[in-house]
């Protein structure tokens, strides 16, 4: 068994027929074409939050993964520390981890490869994996998808943050709220039922109680902490199995990279 | 905060997301199917979020302030709401706060 799927390691594509292929490969550029677009805001915020350009371009290559990037730029904007950003990134990130999981029997990817395709997983990988049919689909749908988000969120990030650097006061023209209507744009597809909402209503009560309180950057992570206290400790009913907000991939929103 | 100290929260927080991606490629599947665990993963991009929100609309340093963002964050609910795409939703909101402050 072990055997086996070493072959197919090799070969991805083995199993899935030369047309079948294309159609994936056709949607997995549409979804960067898309997310590159969204490239484009983070890259502009980042910069007028007050990374570099440098810094802006290297959150794309480096962690990959839009939410956590607007967060840690969110938090670096709004006044706070090294910690209370990259943590608020890494909280945000969580998510993958779940994605992860439902991606390791479909990719079996084993050492090196899966180095790589850990740094692939995202919202989007993982939707246009988990929406095919049979397993070598998805392994083309995964690493096609996450190859062609990583080029063209990098590309898009490049050229936000360029431009946004070019600006003398970003803020002038409304960039500082470019942040919250891009988080805003991202939660309302997880609003799904009543207990998630309760628990976006009570984490924003929370940090904004919490802001004269604690440092700049704290009253985000404070909710969080809030929340998944909240979250742990309420009685197990329904546990939502965490998937992917990009449900259709022809037809989908781009999402966190 | 400094160059050195931002470049600090860019490495260790793209230290931490690939260590999260990996740990989910790796780590036995009895630990996070727990369903507390799951719960919680689920919950918190959303409590994120929503916080992010919140105090980036009315969080000013320590204080809290009304002022022309509100009405940009307003509109991109609205977007939203009308299933407008990301980036219109991001430049309606980002053109209503630049023309209030005219």
């Amino acid at each position: 068994m072990r055997a086996r799927s070493e072959v197919r390691l090799a070969m991805p594509s083995i199993d899935v027929s030369a047309p079948a292929r294309r159609a994936i490969v056709r949607d997995a550029i549409g979804i960067g074409v898309a997310t590159g677009a969204f490239g484009l805001s983070y890259g502009a915020i980042a910069v007028a939050s007050g990374l570099s350009v440098i810094q802006t371009v290297a959150l794309s290559l480096l962690m990959f993964t839009g939410a956590s990037q607007f967060a840690l730029a969110g938090v670096v904007g709004a006044g706070g520390g090294a910690f209370a950003s990259a943590a608020t990134a890494v909280l945000l990130g969580t998510r993958n981890a779940l994605y992860g999981l439902q991606l390791s029997a479909l990719l079996r990817a084993r050492g090196p490869r899966r180095l790589l395709a850990a740094h692939l997983v995202i919202d989007e990988s993982a939707a246009m994996a988990v929406a095919q049919h049979d397993p070598p689909r998805a392994r083309v749908g995964f690493w096609a998808t996450g190859v062609s988000v990583f080029v063209l969120w990098n590309l898009g990030s490049l050229i936000g943050a360029v431009g946004a650097g070019l600006l003398e006061d970003p803020n002038r023209f409304g960039l500082d709220v470019a942040g919250p209507a891009a988080f805003v744009a991202l939660l309302a597809p997880r609003l799904r039922d009543r207990p998630t909402w309760i628990v976006a209503v009570l984490a924003a009560i929370a940090a904004i109680a919490s802001v004269p309180f604690v440092p700049a950057g704290m009253p985000v992570l404070v909710a969080a902490g809030i929340a998944a206290v909240a979250t742990f400790t309420r009685p197990a009913t329904d546990p939502p199995a965490p998937e992917p907000p990009v449900a259709d991939p022809p037809a989908h929103e781009p999402e966190a990279g | 905060m400094g160059s050195a100290t931002l470049w600090l929260a860019v490495l260790a927080g793209s230290a931490g997301c690939y260590a999260i991606k990996l740990a989910g490629l790796s780590v036995p599947d009895r630990i996070l199917e727990h369903p507390r665990v799951r719960r919680v993963a689920a919950m918190l991009p959303v409590a994120l979020l929503a916080a992010l929100v919140a105090v980036q609309t009315f969080a000013s340093g320590r204080e809290l302030v009304l002022d022309a963002r509100l009405a940009g964050v307003v509109v991109a609910m609205v977007a939203v709401r009308l299933r407008a795409p990301f980036l219109v939703v991001v430049l309606a909101a980002t053109v209503t706060t630049a023309v209030l402050r005219l």
